[in-house]
This record gives C-alpha cells, structure tokens and sequence, in this order.
C-alpha cells in the first residue's frame, strides 16, 4: 500500500503546476547568472583576485565551468528552499483544503503510510530538482565556460583545486545540498501536517529558516549553545568539500545532524496526522 | 434467519474543545438495509459518520463494523467500505479517469482501467473520462463520488447528504443510482439526509438524530404507518366542524385550533369519512392536509 500511494503521489506531483514552477524558476535564475557571467564575468573575477595579484599569478581558463557550478550552488543554496517548500508544503495540507484528505484518510492505507509516502514524493521531488540545478550548474556551465582548475576562496584564503580532483568533490557536495534540502521538505511536510491551508505551511517553513540564519549569524554568546543543532548552521557543509584538506568530522557531523533532524520531524507528522481528526 | 449485523453504534460521544457534536447516538445496520440517517443540520449526522470512518477518533461509545472495532482490524473494515462524507472533492487538476485510479489504487482491491470505464458508464459519466474535474459540475462531481465508491465492490455504502446543493434534476439522478445500487447489488447503505421525504423514498430502516443524541429508530414504514395523522383542516366554522367530528369520530382529539383552522389526530383510514362528514353537515372545507406525528415531529426537530 505504501509504493501504490507514493506512486499516487507522483501522480498529484507530475500533474501540478505548481511543480514545474520549481524547475522552471531554476532554469531561469540560473540562465541569467549563466548570462550574466558570461556578459561581465571578466570583471567579477578580477575584483576576486585583485587582492592576490601581488603575490600570485592567475594563468588560464579561471572563468571555468567548475567555478560558474560553485558560484551558482553558493547562490542558490539559500533560494532553493522556497522552491522544494513551494511543492513539498503542500503535499499533506493541500489535501485537506482540497477536501481529498477526507476520502484518501477512510481508504485502508494506514496515517503513517499516507505520511511516508508523501516524505518519499517530496525526497524524489527534492532529488530531482537537486540533479537539474547539478545539470545547469556544472554540465551546462562547462559546456558553455569550459573546463579548468577550480579556485575557491574561503575563510582560510584561496584554495586552488586541480581540473581532475574537482568532480567527486562536486558529487559528495551535491549529496550533502540534497541532504539540506531535504530537511527543508522534511520540514515543510512536517508544518503541512498541523495545518489545513496551503500556504501556510510554505511561509512557516521560510520563516523558519529566516529566523534559523539570524540566529546562526549573530554574534551574540547567548545563542552558541543551540546554533551547532540548527539545520541551517548544517545547510552549507556542502562547501567543505572544497576545502583542503577536507574536513571530515565536520562534514560527518552535519551529516549526522540534518539525518536527525528528517527523523524527528518525519516522526513529528506521523504521530501529528495519526493524533488529527479530520473535520476538513 | 437473523441478518448481519454490519454497522453498530453504542452510545456514540464526540466533543471539539467545549463543544459536543454528538452526545449519545446509538443504532444498528443490518445487511441489505438501505438505512436513513435522519437528523437536522448541526444534529452530528457528519460528525457520527467522520467517527464510522475513522476520521475522527471518538471520546465515548462504541462503534463495531462487520463484528468488529477498528482498533487491529483499520485496514480491513475500510476495505469493506465506499463512502462519500459531505461532498466528495477530486483532485481538480486530474481527470475523472486518473482521479478514480488513484483512489482505485488504494481501496484495497484490484481495479482494472476496464471496471473504471464500467464505473463510469454506471453513474452516466461515459465519455467523460478524460475532462479534468476542474470542469465539472456539482452533479458531476457527486456521480463521480458515488463511482469511487463503488469501484472496490464493497459491501457498506456510507452517503452522507449526497443531494446537498443539487438542482432537482441531480437529486432524481443520485437518488436513482441509490436505487438502482439497492434493487441490482443489494448493498448496504447508510444514508445521512435532512430530508425526511428523501429517506422515506429510498431507506427501509432510519434513525433520527437531534442535538446529538438519537430520538427514535425503527422500520421507515412502521416508524410512520404506526404513527397517528394529525389533520390540518381549514374550515369556516371551527365549532361547527368539532362538532360533527366529536359526534362521527369518537377516537377524534383536537390538538389545535384557530378562528379558522383546526388540527385533529385520527387513523389514516378515516380521512375520507372525515371530509364527507363534514361536508355532509355543512360545514365548508377550504383545505384538509394530513400530516404524520412523525413528520411533524421531525419539523418541529428541524424549526427548533
């Protein structure tokens, strides 16, 4: 009964605008960065080296497919959210505005069954999206760009990362990305299980994450004790893996960190929708 | 032979916060019977239904499908039921066809695309397969209902005011396919309803239901046969026409009057000689309508 209903939700999710929505706006933002650099990426490079100029000498392709793939993830890795929690917060609460959740729920699949499988819809949707923004990020910008070595400045300086040591790198990070946004539709279907309104959820699980990064990049001692378990503190882990040496235990720690935030919260609407008693 | 029970309900309660939709509703549904849920709107009719179908957990009572209670046996009870609670909404962005498989898909039988077209060719939506339900009427949308109902064959039926918001053409139609159901598959069915003309057409067995607690239950016919008429008479002299009903009609009582009107309870069989009566004396009849107890009861249930 669980794959006839998750297959059901694909069904729902394949027929809903809504969905293309997501894909289509990624197209887009990432066609204009895509246009952008390749109007103007000349300069936005130079000012980046610009301060190593004194010390190193930048020689050729820099403006490679593999950087135009970071700059992109690191864009949109905050934008993305809306567009999983677009889909994904709808998936339980759309029902019950719909009034479908009435007749799904007196059909003889179990709560926790109508639950897991719209967790599993949301992961395939999460998936997909993260594998089209990977395909516009690195296929499409390597084949417009070119290829190269890949140079990342972080905290601790520039890293430079040969052409031939950058793909797996990519393919780990894309792993942990998928990761993040998961638990953002974890989330999303989590909110979508109290509520009985589409958009609520979508707005709660945005708000949510604004909230998560304002205490994650504030300074202040009151709120270290909790930003090390805030899933957004863990959301762009993805970027270690472009870090050398890659640290590891950091990344295993987020890792572990964003798994168990997806439990609890699967585990939260379970028990919510079971408890719920449906008056819609 | 007794029949089966299939649907028992024991002092049935369900209370939201400080409100209580349904305080103490009891009655039996044996197999075969197409069974009115009667009751005014704001009775619990939705509510005692959303509990019959696990939807909403209730706080008191006790509720036994085919012999048995949902706790370890969910799954199989709801395998033996189609239901449609208030009105039945589709996914509007999915057609008729792909609504009924995905609903097909989890009934808990096995349901070729074949018996979806029979389906739909039975509620009269032949053809229509493919149109999303974003385009379909109210009366569409409650044929379709009655269809995912029925795809899995089960053996209990629960309508809850299926004709709600219907023109009158939709109403003949739903209740036809309610017929048709109980004449060619002999199924079970439950049937909420506000209207007590509508349960009397189509159920052979009722329950009444008012604020929450169940009045009375019995044999639709029994239930209003056994009753005594309650005569409205419109007369242009009320002393006159007691009178001669007081000296024709010893079992007579008067249980209202006006300056013009009178109301008296008296056998269904002696109407006719009521009217000749009192014409034969004199008295001018204006208008004459019997009126069950049972449906003045009911009124009064609903005004109130």
């Amino acid at each position: 009964m669980l794959l006839k209903n998750t297959y059901n939700e694909f069904v729902k999710i394949l027929a809903k605008p809504r969905s293309y929505l997501g894909i289509g706006a990624l197209t887009l933002l990432i066609g204009v960065i895509l246009f952008a650099m390749k109007a103007d990426g000349g300069s936005f490079i130079s000012f980046v080296t610009a301060s190593f100029e004194q010390t190193l000498s930048f020689n050729g392709n820099i403006l490679n497919g593999n950087l135009i793939g970071f700059i992109i993830l690191q864009m949109l890795i905050i934008h993305i959210p809306l567009l999983v929690a677009l889909v994904t917060g709808d998936l339980i609460s759309g029902e019950a505005a719909m009034g479908t959740v009435r007749m799904l729920a007196s059909k003889p699949i179990s709560r926790t069954n109508i639950v897991l499988s719209k967790f599993i819809a949301g992961a395939v949707y999460t998936l997909i999206l993260t594998l089209w923004l990977g395909f516009l990020a690195l296929i499409v910008a390597k084949w417009i760009f070119g290829t190269g070595d890949l140079i990342v400045l972080n905290s601790d300086g520039l890293v430079i990362l040969q052409e031939q040591d950058i793909m797996w790198r990519y393919g780990l990070a894309f792993m942990v990305a998928f990761l993040s946004l998961l638990t953002i539709s974890s989330l999303s279907i989590c909110l979508s299980a109290f509520a009985d309104n589409s958009i609520g959820p979508i707005v709660s699980t945005m708000a949510i994450i604004i909230l998560f990064t304002i205490i994650g990049s504030l300074d202040v001692s009151v709120f270290d004790t909790i930003k090390p378990y805030l899933f957004t503190t863990h959301m762009a882990s993805w970027r270690s893996f472009f870090e050398d040496p890659i640290p590891m235990s950091k990344i295993i720690q987020s890792v572990v960190i964003l798994l168990v935030h997806n439990v609890i919260l699967v585990v939260i609407a379970i028990v919510k929708f079971n408890k719920k008693d449906i008056t819609s | 032979m007794e029949k089966e029970t299939v649907i028992k309900v024991e002092h049935l309660a369900k209370s939201f916060g400080s409100f209580q939709a349904v305080k103490d509703v009891s009655f039996t549904v044996s197999r075969g019977d197409v069974f009115g849920f009667l009751g005014p709107n704001g009775a619990g009719k939705s509510t005692t239904i959303r509990c019959l179908l696990s939807l909403i957990k209730p706080n008191a009572g006790k509720i036994e499908l085919f012999g048995k209670s949902y706790t370890n046996n969910r799954s199989e009870i709801l395998s033996k039921i189609g239901s449609i609670i208030e009105k039945p909404d589709f996914y509007k962005y999915l057609s008729a066809q792909k609504n009924l498989e995905i609903f097909a898909r989890i009934s808990g039988a096995s349901v070729s695309k074949s018996q979806i077209g029979e389906m739909l060719e039975f509620v009269g939506l032949t053809g229509r397969g493919g149109d999303k339900i974003g385009g379909f009427s109210h009366g569409m949308k409650q044929r379709l209902g009655i269809a995912q109902t029925l795809l899995h064959q089960p053996d209990l039926i629960i309508l809850d005011e299926p004709t709600t918001g219907l023109d009158p053409q939709g109403i003949v139609e739903i209740r036809n396919l309610i017929l048709r159901l109980k004449n060619e598959q002999n199924k079970t069915i439950l049937l909420s309803s506000h209207q007590l003309s509508e349960i009397e057409l189509i159920a052979n067995r009722m329950v009444i239901i008012n604020k929450g607690k169940s009045i009375v239950e019995g044999e639709v016919q029994d239930l209003l046969n056994a009753q005594e008429l309650v005569v409205h008479l419109e007369v242009d002299a009320v002393e006159k026409a007691k009178q001669v009903i007081s000296t024709h009609f010893s079992n007579a009582q008067f249980v209202g009057e006006t300056s013009t009107e009178l109301e008296v309870a008296i056998e269904k069989n002696q109407v006719p000689n009521l009217n000749k009566a009192l014409i034969e004396n004199g008295v001018m009849v204006f208008a004459l309508e019997p009126k069950r107890k049972l449906e003045d009861f009911f009124m009064k249930i609903v005004q109130s």
